[in-house]
């Protein structure tokens, strides 16, 4: 039976994802790692700061996870929270220089809505240096893949860390973006982005025109053994970064800005890259859109 | 410690270039929100790169900031790169998530990380405003970064923080005069551990201090969770951060 990533916690997903009886948490609940600035603007406390971080095995290979729990202040990032995710890539970097070998990927279960603004000036420079850390670790090799399919969704500096990964595994429910619709909408106004407006929303953000835009290497189903097995297919996905890398990737940008820089809705952009009926696309279903879309896009 | 100088306002990016440069430098291209170029500085030529007129930072402008920085890998190597920045933040706009701002944005810290692993030392100095996305992925990026006196570095202003956590505008600012952790100001992100310094007058000077040490900045790699912790503005972060790289 199918098991909804986007309900489960994030023990749930890491339960469905990482092998049997596999994951060791660093920091545990019991450890009581929680964060020193909420207590005093009166917020309730997580044992664990709102993530879990550890070691286990996915397909009997060694990798290192960490899993946001979108539903405490929605997974959002402050001190604690991030400095538990740069101290696990900081893991995976010493680990990669040993003779050993390293761990095969980290795998990182986001579901955020980007910096704790409680603690909005730790979150900034946590996000800042789990970046930096990530992407010198992914210069020396380290493989970093990113799973997005959570309530919170992937928002601000989180949508930042997606982007830097090697690869991301995304359900249609995900949704990946900077800035929430809700804060453009208060910004700008509802004429900007209607948030409330859930079809406009997930046209902009949701993982269908994610993966039609090549933002994303794997669409899945919101099934938790999906996203496991996604998972378990990028394990041999190309790692390291390099200057030609990062130029590949700059032309790439660029084309789609010129390509698409005048749209300002999904729709468009299908029509665009060939989709023959672009409303039909919110309709089909996870095999169906896979077919269409592959046939239309370009993977990253 | 010095508090931030009210009201001083923001230079003009020729009239930053005059003081940081004395008078050295050239602008190879001047938009009214982005401008690049390069300028003499300890006796080394520094490549600029900057944000002007407390500018949103959208994907028009982020393409323009990568491409000046890989341009510099391509045609100085090894020259140090310096970003100066006054930003309002990230373009708030439905067509820049829509081409996936985020993705942009992140490929600017590639650059920057590249920079890095290519021999090029990295400096930011934000001489206006930094706010949020804007700042993350390009001035928060360097090996060592700097902030004017003036300069204001931020998430949000205490009024918008108050209405989106429901928490009351005048406990935010009673808790800001103690706390570094949550309300804007260069200051409270020298105390966390980000800033390496604040720069009051004399950028001259202090630019090329800070072009000499770039070489050893790097080559330590990111301290900044070991400065906030020394420095008492930032108490968890290292030991949680240590604890987990060296967990059993």
């Amino acid at each position: 039976m199918r098991k909804s990533y986007f309900e489960a916690s994030a023990r749930e997903r890491l339960l469905g994802i990482l092998d049997a009886d596999s994951f060791h948490e660093f920091l545990p609940p019991d450890a009581r790692c929680t964060s020193p600035h909420l207590a005093a603007l009166d917020q309730p406390l997580a044992f664990d700061d709102g993530v879990a971080v550890g070691s286990a095995r996915l397909a009997g290979r060694p990798v290192l996870v960490a899993a946001q729990e979108g539903r405490f202040l929605g997974g959002a990032i402050g001190e604690v929270h991030g400095a538990k995710i740069a101290g696990l890539i900081a893991r995976a970097h010493a680990a990669a220089h040993q003779e050993a070998g390293g761990y095969a990927a980290v795998i990182l279960l986001l579901d955020s809505g980007g910096v704790r603004l409680h603690e909005a000036n730790a979150g900034l420079l946590a996000v800042s240096e789990i970046i930096r850390a990530l992407l010198a670790a992914r210069v020396d090799g380290v493989r970093f893949l990113g799973l997005i399919g959570g309530s919170s969704g992937c928002f601000g500096g989180t949508g930042l860390i997606a982007r830097c990964c090697d690869a991301l595994v995304m359900s249609e429910e995900g949704r990946l973006a900077m800035s929430g619709p809700e804060v453009i909408e208060t910004v700008r106004g509802v004429e900007e982005f209607d948030a409330r407006d859930r079809a406009l929303v997930w046209r902009v953000t949701g993982g269908k025109h994610r993966y039609l835009l090549g933002e994303v290497d794997a669409f899945v189903a919101d099934d938790t053994a999906a996203f496991r097995a996604a998972a378990i297919g990028l394990l041999d996905h190309p790692a390291g970064l390099t200057l030609a890398d990062v130029e590949r990737e700059h032309a790439r940008l660029q084309q789609r800005w010129q390509r698409f820089g005048d749209c300002d809705d999904g729709l468009q952009i299908w029509e665009r890259l060939g989709v023959a009926d672009a409303t039909q696309v919110a309709l089909l279903d996870t095999d169906a859109f896979r077919r269409l879309a592959d046939a239309v896009r370009t993977a990253p | 410690m010095n508090l931030p100088v009210a009201g001083t306002p923001v230079p003009d990016p020729e009239s930053l270039l005059q003081q940081l440069f004395a008078g050295q430098y050239t602008l190879t291209q001047r938009d009214p929100d982005f401008f690049c170029g390069s300028g003499q500085s300890a006796g080394q030529t520094v490549q600029f790169i900057g944000t002007a007129g407390a500018t949103e930072v959208g994907v028009d402008l982020v393409l323009r900031m990568a491409a000046a920085i890989l341009q510099t890998l391509r045609a100085h190597p090894g020259r140090t790169l310096l970003l100066l920045l006054d930003t309002q933040g990230q373009r708030l706009r439905r067509r820049d998530e829509l081409l996936g701002l985020n993705a942009y944005m992140a490929h600017l810290a590639k650059c920057v990380e590249m920079a890095r692993a290519q021999g090029h030392g990295v400096l930011s100095l934000v001489y206006g405003q930094a706010v949020s996305g804007g700042y993350l992925t390009s001035g928060m990026m360097a090996d060592a970064a700097y902030a004017l006196a003036q300069a204001e570095i931020k998430v949000m202003n205490l009024p918008a923080m108050a209405r989106i956590t429901r928490i009351a505008l005048e406990r935010l600012q009673s808790l800001a005069a103690q706390s570094p952790v949550f309300s804007p100001g260069a200051d409270n992100y020298h105390a966390m551990g980000h800033l390496a310094q604040i720069w009051h007058d004399e950028l001259a000077a202090h630019l090329a201090a800070a072009v000499l040490q770039v070489g050893a900045a790097q080559a330590q790699g990111d301290r900044r969770m070991l400065l906030g912790m020394e420095r008492g503005g930032r108490q968890q972060a290292w030991n949680v951060a240590q604890a987990v790289a060296t967990h059993d």
